[in-house]
């Protein structure tokens, strides 16, 4: 067995084999229901119920696919310039680190005003979490995979040590957290009396921004040079590292908007638990997205989607919520398949 | 009648009628051809004609649409190399596939052992291979390993292979490229033995004049179809390149251009090597304006240092690279700043972005300038309607400027490259390969251009394997060998063996 290219593949193909894994996927799903013990039909519905059956629902869904947006575009752009960032976890803590640093200082006197300044501050905090790994690549060649990575843990432990020592709520009754915001610096809510702040609000301006600066910017056109054929854009002149440094801290810095949004917008404080691996999933959503930043925003929502939704079936049917995982996993894997196959063929031989 | 009956028996191998589609095109159109044993027979044909394609069906890699194969009487059943190789065919590729790693005889035993055997150094695979060596003329130290080899000795590694396999039917896919023409000669030599000892041979190549000296019959392929079938003594290279191009060819004549001053010196440059690339050794070289200077040489003997060095990949380790443009820093961006034209020897993975559209890559070394890109915005109007003017001016047949660079053939990409780097008017052209795998029309076209740049007052470097290319084009040659650099000689007067005894390495005065 081959893969043949194809040169114009055909509006069937395009969307046929796309479809194909939505529907397998929704098989597979349904297997996994009735092997959990639960009726396929009725869980796939409670999960579609719970993700948009009802405002509260939808505005649940858009609540948590906020910080996906930000984290899947943070690896968007990175991927787009071949920088393969697999630390968005950690710049994410960095800039929810300084989101609370900042945020419980003489910066809050400012009150609202305040937060943009804080936004910044949180943004140069993972910024710099990436630029380690990124400087030792341009320097030293080290591999960018495993240092990225590593790093995740690494932040990890550093916000486990702030909160168990130095950034501690004293009122907190020993609880690892810290101490929380003050009111005037929350984002505001969209809708009031329901969860859905304004981070939701500039994520979706932050895709919109990205996806300029990918089309008409020069730096844009630059990155995707250097991701599309790092050979050709050096032969070109187009300055590899210092483009890739900027990649870098500009999906260092989306990537800690997450962590700034989930701290002003959602929590309050911070605690190990502000990220349930929003900085992997982002990875899912980039690579379901195509890395296009617009299509970030809706593969985000679409993810955010199934976790919430699976989240509300667990409660209704007893199926697991690990259905959720499960779910997508597969799914991103058939879509990537699929996606090939709209590009290749497979010959005999 | 009889004689055909007694010929079908010495017919070791038959396609009957092989067609294959891509599509709309059709790569080969019911292509029929006998090989008869003990005979040559060449495949002559410009690239793009469907000869790789045909190999490629022959060899399993591809399955032919219609029509069949029969080797020694028996079908051959398509889309499978093992079967090709169980057959009696063996195959020697343009590229070598041979790990580098790994000694001669481990590289010719490899898949010819099972794969629970512990060890490959087996005394009676040492024999044979001593055997093939000596019927054959193919010297080669069998405990050397490949990657300390010549190109020719890799070549006999892989001519040996098939051997060793029990090869009956070899087919030779563009075997000279690589080599001297001394190198082809022993090749030849080779060759002829085989034949002699019952094997049959095709020889794929575009150059007419080894052809000529090596095949009993020419077969021509020309879009996919097969043109002409001729006895070669009954034909000439004239006739020949009338078939295989379906026109008159003239060979331009070139007049001499009228050299100026120099205008780029590199005195005593040394640079690293890379690898299994040799880097410069003391290379003093001066580009003259209005003269073409033609840098001969066997592939990897430091042209690829020469031409990033010039590109602004690579800084010289001592020696210095002179121009009358001060930079602060040695850079692909300051080469450009400096006027250098450079048209890179593999358009596909450094000349252009495949993912990038026409536009796109015609702005890849003017993007950060105006009109193009004004305070960090682009702008893409102004830069479409560049493209648009060069598209008109340097005759690239595509869709349009939007449309993805890597849909255009390989003639039309280096237009669009030869209008990128031209159109800011250089003083230094860098033409490395500049028509390698280019068709006549396109490397007319590309010569032609080149030329007028030197008219207009460049200094043109022309970088090529090809010493027809060089000696028909260059006001001045020079040849390369591991890294050193030979005299200046003026056109036409060294011949192509003279040259060629340079491309071997002999009359450097360093003896390394």
């Amino acid at each position: 067995m081959r893969l043949e290219p194809i040169a114009n593949p055909s509006l069937a193909r395009s969307l046929g084999f796309p479809a194909l894994a939505i529907c397998v996927t929704v098989l597979v799903a349904s297997g996994l229901a009735a092997i959990a013990g639960g009726n396929p039909l009725q869980t796939l519905g409670l999960i579609v119920q719970g993700a948009a059956g009802s405002k509260f629902a939808l505005l649940e869904t858009l609540n948590r696919a906020t910080p996906l947006i930000f984290t899947g575009l943070a690896i968007a752009v990175a991927f787009r310039a071949k920088l393969w960032n697999i630390g968005a976890e950690a710049q994410l803590y960095g800039g929810a680190i300084v989101t609370v640093i900042l945020g419980t200082s003489a910066l809050s006197n400012f009150g609202g005003a305040a937060l943009p300044l804080i936004a910044l501050g949180a943004m140069l905090a993972g910024a710099v979490v990436l630029l380690v790994p990124v400087m030792l690549k341009t320097r030293y060649g080290v591999d960018e995979v495993v240092t990225t990575l590593l790093l995740n843990f690494i932040m990890l432990l550093l916000v486990s040590y702030l909160l168990e020592g130095p950034m501690k709520d004293p009122m907190g009754m020993g609880w690892p957290k810290s101490a929380p915001l003050d009111k005037d610096l929350r984002l505001p809510r969209i809708v009031a009396g329901l969860r859905l702040h304004w981070g939701f609000g500039l994520a979706l301006i932050s895709a919109a921004l990205i996806w300029f600066l990918q089309t008409r910017t020069t730096l844009g056109y630059e990155m995707r040079a250097v991701g599309f054929n790092p050979q050709a854009a050096r032969f070109a002149g187009i300055p590899l590292n210092r483009v890739l440094v900027k990649t870098a801290l500009l999906s260092g810095g989306l990537a800690a908007l997450a962590g700034f949004s989930e701290v002003a917008g959602l929590k309050g404080h911070l605690s190990l638990d502000l990220s349930p691996g929003f900085g992997y999933t982002g990875i899912i959503v980039a690579m379901l997205a195509l890395l296009h930043p617009l299509g970030v925003v809706i593969s985000a929502i679409f993810v955010a989607g199934i976790f919430v939704g699976a989240d509300s079936m667990s409660r209704a049917a007893q199926v697991p919520t690990y259905i959720a995982d499960m779910l997508l996993a597969t799914a991103l894997l058939l879509m990537v398949l699929a996606i090939g196959l709209t590009k290749y063929r497979m010959v005999r031989g | 009648m009889t004689s055909i009956s007694s010929g079908a028996q010495d017919i070791v191998l038959r396609l009957d009628r092989i067609t294959k589609r891509f599509g709309a095109l059709t790569a080969n159109d019911a292509i029929s051809l006998d090989l008869r044993r003990g005979e040559v027979i060449a495949l002559l044909g410009e690239n793009g004609a469907g000869k790789t394609t045909l190999m490629n069906i022959l060899f399993g890699q591809y399955t032919a649409d219609e029509g069949s194969v029969q080797v020694f009487g028996k079908p051959l059943p398509p889309g499978n190399p093992r079967a090709a190789l169980a057959a009696g065919l063996g195959m020697v590729h343009q590229h070598f596939t041979l790990a580098d790693n790994l000694t001669v005889l481990e590289n010719i035993q490899l898949g010819t052992v099972p794969l629970w055997r512990f060890s490959l150094k087996g005394t009676a695979a040492r024999a044979k291979l001593a055997r093939l060596m000596n019927d054959f003329g193919l010297r080669v130290d069998p405990d050397a390993l490949v990657g300390s080899l010549t190109v020719g000795e890799r070549q006999r590694v892989e001519i040996l292979k098939a051997l060793y396999r029990d090869a009956r039917i070899l087919i030779l896919d563009e075997p000279t490229a690589v080599l001297t023409p001394q190198e082809s000669e022993a090749l030849f030599d080779t060759l002829r033995r085989a034949v002699k000892a019952g094997l049959s041979v095709i020889f794929i190549s575009h150059k007419l004049h080894e052809v000529t000296a090596l095949s009993s019959r020419v077969l021509v392929l020309r879009h996919g179809r097969l043109v002409g079938e001729v006895a070669t003594r009954d034909t000439d290279r004239h006739a020949l390149a009338e078939l295989m191009v379906g026109a008159e060819v003239t060979l331009p004549s070139v007049a001499p251009g009228l050299p100026g001053p120099a205008l780029l010196t590199l005195r005593d440059v040394t640079t690293r090597s890379m690898g299994a690339a040799p880097g410069l050794k003391s290379v003093s070289l001066a580009l003259r304006a209005g003269q073409i200077t033609g840098l001969a040489g066997v592939s990897g003997n430091g042209q690829s240092a020469l031409s990033d060095l010039i590109s602004g990949l690579l800084t010289p380790e001592t020696g210095a690279l002179e121009l009358d443009f001060a930079a602060a820093a040695w850079s692909p961006r300051a080469a450009v700043a400096a006027g250098i034209a450079r048209i890179p020897e593999d358009r596909h993975k450094t000349g252009t972005i495949a993912d990038f559209s026409l536009t796109e890559n015609a702005i890849l070394e003017t993007y950060a300038q105006a009109p193009f890109s004004r305070n960090g915005l682009m702008n893409w109007r102004a830069a479409e309607d560049h493209t648009r003017k060069l598209i008109d001016t340097y005759d690239v047949r595509c869709p349009g400027p939007s449309g993805p660079i890597r849909q255009l053939s390989g003639g039309n990409m280096q237009k669009l490259i030869l209008g990128r780097v031209l159109e800011l008017g250089p003083k230094i052209v860098l033409a490395n390969q500049p028509v390698r795998g280019l068709d006549i029309g396109a490397i007319t076209y590309v010569h032609g251009r080149l030329l007028a740049a030197r008219d207009a007052g460049a200094a043109v470097l022309l970088i090529s394997e090809d010493l027809d290319e060089i000696m028909g084009l260059s006001d001045v040659i020079h040849v390369m060998s591991e890294g050193r650099l030979s005299p200046e000689f003026r056109r036409g007067a060294l011949t192509a063996a003279e040259l060629g005894l340079w491309m071997a390495g002999q009359g450097f005065s360093d003896a390394a």
